[in-house]
C-alpha cells in the first residue's frame, strides 16, 4: 500500500443485526488507483461491506472515510456525490427506462439542481444530458442499444451497462459487486478488459467477485473476509499460499498443505 | 354541438384531469385511492367562495389547486411513509375523512350540498384537459419525469444515484393534490351544484382504473384510459340495443323488442376490465409498446444488428 492518504479507509466497523454479528472490527485501506478485491466465502459480509459503504446500512461502530471525509452517518443519497458509485450483484437497472435514460439518470448528482429538475432532457436545445450520456456508452463501446429499454435487452449488456451507469456519477472510486456473476467465459473475458479500461481512466476499483480468474487478471490486491471478520489483507498473488484463507475455503486439513495441488484446487472451488 | 355532446365532453374532460392527478403519484409508484376527496375540496372550495363572495371562476379554480395542491403536501409527509397496499388504505381512509368532514360542515351546506351561482361553459373544462395534458408531457421529459419513473421502479437504487425520492413523490403528489382540485373546481363550474355523495369511493376506483389500465409508464396511459371508460358506457348505451335487435333477429323474433337492461353496459365494462388486467398488465399504453410503435413508424429494425458482444 501506498504511502499517499488512501481513498477510502474503514477503520474498525462493525455491524449487527439484532443479536447476530455480521462485521466485526474490519478496517482496511483502498489506495487512490488501485483495483483491490474483496473475496471471501459465500455469507462473509462481502456485500454488507458494500452496504455500508454505499450507505444502505449504517454501521454500529467505526468510521468509513472517503477521502478525508468521514460519510458514515451521511445519506447514502449524499454520498454518490462525494465520488463513489456501485453496482449491483443482481442487475437493478430500472426496467421501464431506455438504457440512455438509465444512464442519464445517474447524472443526478451533476444535474440536481431545480432548474435542472424542471428543463426538458430530450427536446432539441436541452439535449446536452443526453449528448454526454451517449458520449460515455460511445467510449465505453456500448453504442447500438441506446434507445431500447433496458427490460427487453440480453443480460450480459445488461451487466455492463450497469457499470457505465455507475460511471455516469464520474466516481472516484467504483464499488463492483460481482460483476461476472451469470456470465459465460467469453463475457467475463470481454468483462475484464473492459474494467481494465475503466481503471486505465484513474478510476479506483474495489471488487467483489467469485472468479478469482478475474480478480487475479484484474486486481493487484485483496482483502479476504470469513464470518464478518478480515483474514488477510495483501497482494492478490500470495492470496493462496495464506493458511487461513485455505482453510476459510477448504476447511482446517487444507490449510497446512500451501500451494502446489491445493493451490489448484482452491482456484477451483473458489471459482 | 348537442346538449349531449357538451355534457359528454365535459366529464371527459373532467375525467382526463382526474386521472392525470392520479397519474402523477403512481408515476412515482403511489397509488393514490382517495382521489374523490381531492376533487370534493377543490369543488367545495370553488363553490363555497363562489356561493359565499361570489368570487369570480377566474380566482376560484386556482384557488381550488391551491386548496388540492397545499393539503396533498403537506399530508403527503405522513401518508408517504406507508408503502403499497398500506398507502392505498391510507389514501382511501383520507378521502373517507374529507367526505365526512365536509358532510357535517353546515357552513358547506352538509348533506344539503351547496350550489354554485357562477358557470363555466364546456369550453373551460376542455381548454383546462388540453393545459393539463401538454403539462404533464412537459414534466415527463423533465429529468424531474425521469426520476419519477425511476422511483416507480426501484425507489432504494434510485436513492443511491443521489435523487431525493422522497421530495419528488412529495411533489408528485401535491400536484395531483393540485390537479384533482382543479377537476373538482370545473365538476362544481360545470354543473352548478355540488353534493358530497358525488365523489364516493366509486370515483376514486374508477379514476384509478383508468391510470391503471390505461398504463402508468407514459403520459399516454390516462389520456386513452379516461377516454375509454368514459366513452365506452356511452357507446354502449346506443350500440347494445342494435346488438339485442340483430340477435333477435337471427333467432326469428320479429316485432317490438325490448331495450337491453342497463346492467349489461356494466357487466360488459366489467369483463373488459378484466380482460384488461390479463393481456395487458402493466396498461395499455406501456413503454415497449411506444418504442416498438416509433421503430415501426422509422421502419428500421435493422439497427439492432451490430450486437455488443
Amino acid at each position: 500500500m501506498t504511502t499517499a492518504a488512501p481513498l477510502l479507509s474503514l477503520q474498525n466497523v462493525s455491524k449487527r443485526f439484532g443479536g447476530l454479528s455480521v462485521i466485526t472490527d474490519v478496517s482496511f485501506e483502498v489506495a487512490k488507483g488501485a483495483r483491490m478485491a474483496l473475496i471471501g466465502p459465500n455469507g462473509a459480509g462481502k456485500t454488507t461491506i458494500f452496504n455500508l459503504i454505499s450507505g444502505f446500512y449504517r454501521p454500529d461502530e467505526g468510521q468509513i472515510v472517503l477521502d478525508g471525509v468521514p460519510i458514515q452517518q451521511l445519506p447514502s443519497r449524499k454520498r454518490v456525490g462525494l465520488g463513489l458509485s456501485r453496482s449491483f450483484q443482481n442487475i437493478r437497472l430500472m426496467p421501464h427506462l431506455s438504457v440512455i435514460e438509465n444512464i442519464m439518470l445517474a447524472q443526478q448528482p451533476h444535474a440536481g439542481g431545480l432548474l435542472d429538475m424542471v428543463k426538458p432532457i430530450a427536446l432539441p436545445g436541452f439535449r446536452r444530458w443526453q449528448r454526454e450520456a451517449e458520449e460515455l456508452l460511445d467510449a465505453m463501446g456500448i453504442d447500438t442499444y441506446a434507445g431500447d429499454v433496458v427490460a427487453t435487452l440480453p443480460y450480459g449488456v445488461r451487466k455492463k451497462i450497469e457499470v457505465v451507469r455507475a460511471l455516469a456519477a464520474k466516481p472516484k472510486l467504483l464499488l463492483l459487486d460481482e460483476p461476472a456473476a451469470g456470465l459465460n467465459a467469453a463475457e467475463t473475458e470481454g468483462l475484464t478488459d473492459f474494467l481494465k479500461r475503466i481503471a486505465l481512466t484513474g478510476v479506483t476499483l474495489l471488487v467483489v467477485e467469485h472468479d478469482m480468474g478475474l480478480v487475479r487478471k484484474l486486481c493487484d490486491d485483496a482483502v479476504v473476509l470469513n464470518f464478518g471478520a478480515k483474514i488477510y489483507d495483501g497482494p492478490t498473488a500470495t492470496v493462496q499460499d495464506n493458511p487461513l484463507v485455505l482453510e476459510a475455503y477448504l476447511g482446517p486439513r487444507h490449510s497446512k498443505t500451501a500451494s502446489g495441488a491445493s493451490d489448484q484446487k482452491g482456484a477451483h472451488h473458489v471459482a | 354541438m348537442s346538449g349531449y355532446m357538451t355534457g359528454i365532453l365535459t366529464v371527459l374532460s373532467i375525467n382526463i384531469i382526474m386521472a392525470y392527478a392520479i397519474f402523477l403519484p403512481a408515476a412515482a409508484g403511489q397509488l393514490n385511492l382517495g382521489g374523490a376527496g381531492f376533487q370534493a375540496l377543490g369543488a367545495y372550495a370553488t363553490a363555497f367562495l363562489s356561493a359565499k363572495y361570489g368570487t369570480p371562476s377566474w380566482a376560484t379554480i386556482p384557488a381550488a389547486m391551491l386548496v388540492g395542491g397545499l393539503v396533498g403536501g403537506v399530508l403527503a409527509f405522513p401518508l408517504l411513509r406507508t408503502k403499497g397496499v398500506y398507502l392505498v388504505l391510507a389514501t382511501f381512509a383520507l378521502a373517507e375523512v374529507i367526505a365526512g368532514a365536509i358532510l357535517n360542515t353546515t357552513a358547506l351546506g352538509g348533506a344539503m350540498g351547496l350550489s354554485v351561482p357562477d358557470y363555466v361553459g364546456a369550453n373551460v373544462p376542455m381548454i383546462a384537459a388540453a393545459c393539463v395534458t401538454l403539462f404533464v408531457f412537459y414534466l415527463m421529459a423533465t429529468r424531474f419525469g425521469l426520476v419519477m419513473r425511476a422511483a416507480h421502479d426501484d425507489d432504494v437504487v434510485t436513492d443511491l444515484l443521489g435523487a431525493n425520492v422522497r421530495a419528488i413523490r412529495v411533489v408528485a403528489f401535491a400536484l395531483g393534490g393540485a390537479l384533482a382540485g382543479l377537476s373538482g373546481a370545473l365538476y362544481a363550474l360545470a354543473f352548478s351544484f355540488v353534493d358530497i355523495s358525488t365523489f364516493n369511493a366509486t370515483i376514486s376506483i374508477y379514476v384509478l382504473l383508468y391510470v391503471l389500465l390505461g398504463g402508468t409508464q407514459t403520459a399516454f396511459g390516462p389520456i386513452l384510459g379516461a377516454t375509454f371508460f368514459t366513452l365506452l358506457p356511452e357507446v354502449l348505451r346506443s350500440v347494445l340495443p342494435q346488438v339485442k335487435a340483430f340477435l333477435a333477429g337471427i333467432f326469428g323474433q320479429t316485432g317490438a323488442i325490448a331495450p337491453p337492461d342497463e346492467s349489461w353496459r356494466f357487466i360488459i365494462l366489467g369483463l373488459l376490465t378484466v380482460l384488461m388486467m390479463i393481456f395487458r398488465p402493466e396498461g395499455l399504453v406501456t413503454r415497449t409498446f411506444i418504442e416498438r410503435l416509433k421503430g415501426a413508424l422509422r421502419g428500421q429494425g435493422a439497427r439492432r444488428k451490430g450486437a455488443v458482444a
